[in-house]
């Protein structure tokens, strides 16, 4: 299996865990990921409010990078992934916008590949059952309420990835791990993470909402597949706990560090030491990490 | 939040919502009202108009109205709305034209909105990518949040997850000739 990669800017900034739980795991499933060379930013929470063709001129590059490889690419920020595929199908509309986007990036471009989301590709690329075999310790007890956020899922007409309203890619690979997905009402809630800087305010009780619905549900953290969403629900959740006297404890993990700690990776080697919320605790006192290994030793 | 003039011209806001279609494909007649929107919107009560009164004082030809609006510049364009829209109005796309629309007649509803969408594009513009601790440095003085950050950024820089160096691309020219050419043609129509 080879695919294009697209990290993306936050994963060599805020979302670094994303990046290297990725690579961990797509090494251990036999996923070879070509990164985009010299890849530029996608432009994603600002060029699309600012002018609708740079916001399409941005993503193309990338994706006509890979084009040229023949590759589908693999997109692990649900923002970039969006933007991706509005570029993608705007180019498929239409001759005029083709020829317009390949003007503007001097590249041509067909949009014959496609970008695909990370949940996506372990769900349906790699597939469940191999997920599965490789699980070395097991996350039972650990009870997750898979996060999606807004722009993995909508608009369903864009994104064509799983229910807009009841995602359950996500659920179903933590089943996967082992690990209990909760029933919860605020998977597909908006976090508010692009206007987390410009309007701090009027995100902290978005952010509320969906730590106390996880809460309330029983979970014993939450699971994400975005870098945006991750940093706004892990950096801001002290100040936010706090402003509404919650009782929640919530330490956020990326999905690939739940897959990566199920097949046995150190927890240094995920990043996890880099979280706000720290997670440490949680996975001791549910016993992950010393658990029976059936193989590979930790690294 | 203001009290809205109903017998304000009908015609002017005419060509108005023709702008709209063209630019945005929502025409904002196909709206009945019934408030699913505003109901599921996470930002609802941050803004001064919920989204199905955006889309009545564009019926009425309140433009002005609307391009003052706080409401345009808090959208997230999350989709929620547009997701669960028995009438498919596309409001995500026409927050984006509205607020674009605003910018250019100098109506700027939300300040640190535009601060930050400018330095988030100066960024990719002159770097290829993103620079966080420089986008939010000069966010913070430029908004006067001088102190927004500052418990979580030491924390930020110290597990190496910021530096003070921006990533920059190799073929930067191509990306500044990305930017020309995409203002080149925004002139040319
Ligand atoms: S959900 Fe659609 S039809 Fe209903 S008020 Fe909102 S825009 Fe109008
Ligand atoms: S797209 Fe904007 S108006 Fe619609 S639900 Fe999201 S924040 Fe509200």
């Amino acid at each position: 299996m080879r695919m294009a990669y697209y990290p993306g800017c936050s994963l060599d900034g805020v979302g670094l865990e994303f990046n290297l739980s990725t690579r961990a795991v797509s090494k251990l499933l036999g996923l070879e990921l070509w990164e985009i060379p010299d890849w530029n930013c996608c432009g994603a929470s600002a060029a699309h409010t600012r002018d609708q063709l740079l916001a399409l001129a941005l993503p193309a590059r990338n994706l006509a990078l890979a084009e040229q490889e023949g590759l589908d690419v693999a997109v692990p920020c649900a923002a970039c992934f969006n933007r991706m595929k509005v570029t993608e199908l705007a180019t498929r509309s239409s001759k005029e916008t083709k020829d317009a986007i390949s003007e503007l990036i001097e590249l041509p471009y067909e949009a014959s590949n496609q970008a695909r989301n990370l949940i996506d590709v372990m769900a349906n690329v790699v597939g469940l059952e191999k997920i599965k075999e490789k699980v070395q310790k097991p996350l039972s007890g650990l009870k997750v309420a898979c996060y999606y956020g807004c722009l993995l899922v909508r608009p369903p007409e864009i994104t064509q990835f799983d229910d807009p309203e009841d995602p359950m890619s996500m659920d179903n690979i933590i089943s996967s791990l082992g690990g209990e997905p909760v029933y919860w009402a605020y998977k597909v809630e908006c976090c508010g993470a692009s206007q987390t800087s410009a309007l701090p305010k009027a995100t902290v009780p978005l952010l509320h909402r969906i730590f106390q619905n996880a809460f309330e549900n029983g979970a014993d953290c939450l699971a994400v597949a975005c870098p945006l969403c991750f940093i706004n629900l892990d950096m801001r959740q002290g100040g936010v706990k706090k402003a509404f006297q919650g009782s929640y404890n919530l330490p956020i993990f990326y999905f690939t560090e739940l897959m990566g700690l199920a097949f046995g990776v150190s927890p240094k080697e995920l990043g996890l030491k880099k979280h706000f919320v720290d997670p440490m605790p949680l996975l001791n006192s549910k016993g992950i990490l010393t658990r029976a290994n059936a193989g590979r030793e930790a690294v | 939040m203001e009290t809205v003039r109903l017998s304000s011209t009908l015609s002017s806001g005419k060509s108005f919502l023709e702008k709209v279609q063209t630019e945005s494909q929502v025409n904002v007649r196909d709206c009945y009202q019934c408030g699913k929107c505003s109901a599921g919107c996470p930002f609802v009560e941050a803004m001064d108009y919920s989204s199905h009164k955006i889309l009545r004082l564009l019926q009425l030809g309140q433009i002005e109205t609307v391009l003052k609006s706080k409401s345009i510049w808090i959208c997230s364009h999350c989709a929620t709305c547009y997701t669960r829209c028995p009438k498919k109005v596309d409001i995500p796309r026409l927050m984006e034209f509205l607020r674009m629309e605003a910018n250019r007649q100098g109506f700027i509803g939300e300040k640190t909105v535009n601060i930050f969408s400018n330095l988030f594009l100066t960024s990719v513009r002159l770097t290829g990518r993103v620079h966080e601790m420089g986008t939010m440095g000069f966010y913070n003085l430029l908004s006067g949040h001088l102190f927004q950050d500052v418990l979580s950024a030491p924390g930020l820089f110290f597990n190496g997850k910021i530096t003070p160096i921006p990533h920059l691309i190799k073929n930067r020219k191509v990306i500044q000739k990305i930017f020309a050419n995409t203002k080149q043609r925004q002139g040319e129509s």
